[in-house]
């Protein structure tokens, strides 16, 4: 009886965990089926090397350029603010920081990346926008950078965590070690505790970078949505998320600026795919340098 | 107080009464939603048995789910498209217009800024892109932002063809994604140009075009430019609640509620 009850539960989970992949199929098969009008009829160096997009227009104008630049333009600021806040934040909650001072920071933390992205955007539109607006004396607040802002603090709490465990896998002898050595704290953090946790905090690093690229709320709310190329970091732009959702609705089923759209989110799929490959290699290699790996 | 009463609104519905036993789903264009919305409310304090819900989206969100199945009414700020007409006809779908209100699109700008009224020429230069600065408009030196809609909005499309004349709006437009976004960009922006329907102009200046104000006099007289019927679809002529609905947002009362707006009655 119990060999049963343990085989059947046993199928039961293996069956729930396939689930997640048999989705994750589906949804490729569904980007990949979509976009082959698009891929078919039109023109894939047109596609991926002009910056115009005019679905609406007569003929309709289908490049992408723009718009991928737009993602990593973004992409690429948030992280810059992103990354030194918040590993300096985990080197703090996780070397420095007394018990009490922990215990106070860390829900504070973890209730930032609890909260839904369209709280970031209204919070972003209501008060970060007019503020950068009226001290940079722009002529609009919402922009590229604004958005590269407010993706950061959502990115923030995501690099936090995965950096202290990084953090956490750095053996305790590699410190005592270092400290035997009358190496002071700076030092140990600086030469040894940091590099043999490096390649864990660009994993964090990564997985942020496709969290940002892959937000869409926010910059539908804030980046500004023009199509033009940016001019500045301030310009007002449209990633390839906020095109994706705010013209699905409109587009004609199998219509050709349906299945354009469904490209721009197979690319988006692939980038963020090879943003996580990265990720778990660089991880994998980490682990195996510290005597982890299996 | 528009807010007060959308929340009403919301709130009547989650608390829907168990004996509703019509129910009607509105969805479309964000610039019919507001005349729909508070119509609909005092025609189901009338009438306990018929729950009406009503969402936005735009224009041509409402009428690609009128054609899928997916909604009773499709609110429209724009006359349908050919090509919408026949994915229609391949579904069996008829779709049926009925007028709820008058509309003119009105160019606005923040309420700081001294300019008051463009040409029709300088409202197409201004949206293409060819003038680039309020100083050659008679304004203050400041650089112009355009604001627009997004592609899914009837205004956008209403706008192109009675503003634009077919020609491609600039692409440093900012597309927002509802008439309220856009007042709020252009209230806090102060070299902001947009466009919004006339039951959103607490916040912005309403530019007058040519000399005309968009006024309910001018638009029923047709000397303001930018003014258009707004429709919702139905598939075939509405039965049952949805006519009766229909019907008292088309009569004195319902075309008052709509003026209540700053909507402009027909009737």
């Amino acid at each position: 009886m119990n060999s049963f009850k343990e085989r059947a539960f046993k199928y039961v989970f293996c069956v729930l965990a396939y689930c997640s992949l048999l989705f994750l199929l589906g949804i490729v098969l569904t980007l990949v089926f979509n976009s082959l009008q698009a891929i078919l009829n039109i023109n894939q160096l047109q596609f991926f090397f002009s910056d115009d997009w005019a679905p609406y227009f007569y003929p309709p104008i289908f490049g992408t350029l723009q718009l991928v630049i737009s993602s990593f333009m973004v992409g690429a600021m948030a992280c810059l603010i992103a990354v030194p806040i918040a590993v300096c934040t985990a080197l703090f909650l996780f070397e420095l920081a007394s018990p009490r001072a922990r215990a106070f920071l860390k829900p504070f933390i973890e209730i930032l990346a609890g909260l839904p992205s369209i709280i970031f955007g209204f919070f972003a539109m209501v008060v970060i926008a007019p503020w950068l607006q009226r001290t940079f004396d722009l002529p609009s607040g919402l922009g590229a950078f604004t958005a590269a802002f407010t993706l950061a603090f959502l990115a923030i709490p995501q690099i936090v965590s995965i950096t202290e465990d990084a953090l956490s896998f750095v053996p305790k002898s590699f410190k005592e070690a270092s400290f035997a050595l009358g190496a002071n704290r700076w030092q140990t953090l600086s030469k040894v505790i940091i590099p043999a946790a490096g390649s864990g905090i660009s994993t964090a690093i990564i997985l942020g970078a496709s969290r940002v690229i892959g937000e869409t709320m926010v910059v539908v709310m804030v980046a500004g949505g023009a199509t033009a190329l940016p001019e500045s970091i301030f310009s007002p732009v449209r990633p390839m998320t906020a095109t994706i959702a705010s013209e699905m609705g409109e587009a004609a089923h199998g219509s050709l600026h349906f299945s354009a759209l469904f490209e721009i989110g197979l690319m988006l799929f692939v980038i963020t795919l090879i943003l996580n490959l990265l990720a778990t290699r660089i991880s994998k290699k980490f682990r195996l340098k510290l005597g982890h790996g299996r | 107080m528009k807010k007060l009463l959308s929340l009403l609104l919301l709130a009547t519905f989650t608390v829907a009464p168990a004996f509703a036993n019509e129910r009607i789903v509105a969805e479309g264009s964000t610039t019919v939603l507001p005349v729909m919305q508070r119509t609909a409310e005092v025609f189901m304090n009338q009438n306990p048995g018929v729950n009406i819900s009503i969402r936005g989206g735009g224009s041509g969100v409402g009428i690609n789910s009128l054609i899928g199945g997916r909604n009773d009414i499709a609110m429209s700020s724009r006359a349908i498209r050919d090509s919408e007409l026949r994915t229609a006809a391949e579904r069996g779908v008829n779709p049926r217009a009925t007028m709820v209100a008058l509309d003119a699109i009105a160019v606005v700008v923040n309420n700081n800024n001294p300019v008051n009224n463009l040409t029709q020429q300088q409202v197409t230069d201004i949206f293409t892109g060819r003038i680039t600065n309020w100083s050659e408009v008679g304004g203050e030196s400041r650089a112009i932002v355009v604001i627009s809609r997004d592609t899914a909005s009837g205004s956008f499309e209403t706008f192109n063809e009675l503003a634009l004349r077919g020609q491609r709006q600039s692409r440093r437009a900012m597309m927002q994604a509802s008439n309220q976004s856009v007042a709020q960009v252009v209230s806090t922006t102060p070299g902001a140009i947009g466009y919004v329907g006339l039951g959103y102009l607490d916040r912005v200046k309403a530019l007058s075009i040519d000399g005309i104000a968009p006024t309910a006099e001018n638009v029923l007289n047709g000397a303001f430019p930018y003014a258009r019927p707004l429709f919702v679809y139905t598939n075939g002529a509405p039965t049952g609640a949805a006519q009766r609905f229909l019907n008292f947002v088309q009569s004195a009362a319902g075309q008052r509620l709509a003026a209540s707006l700053g909507y402009v009655p027909f009737n």
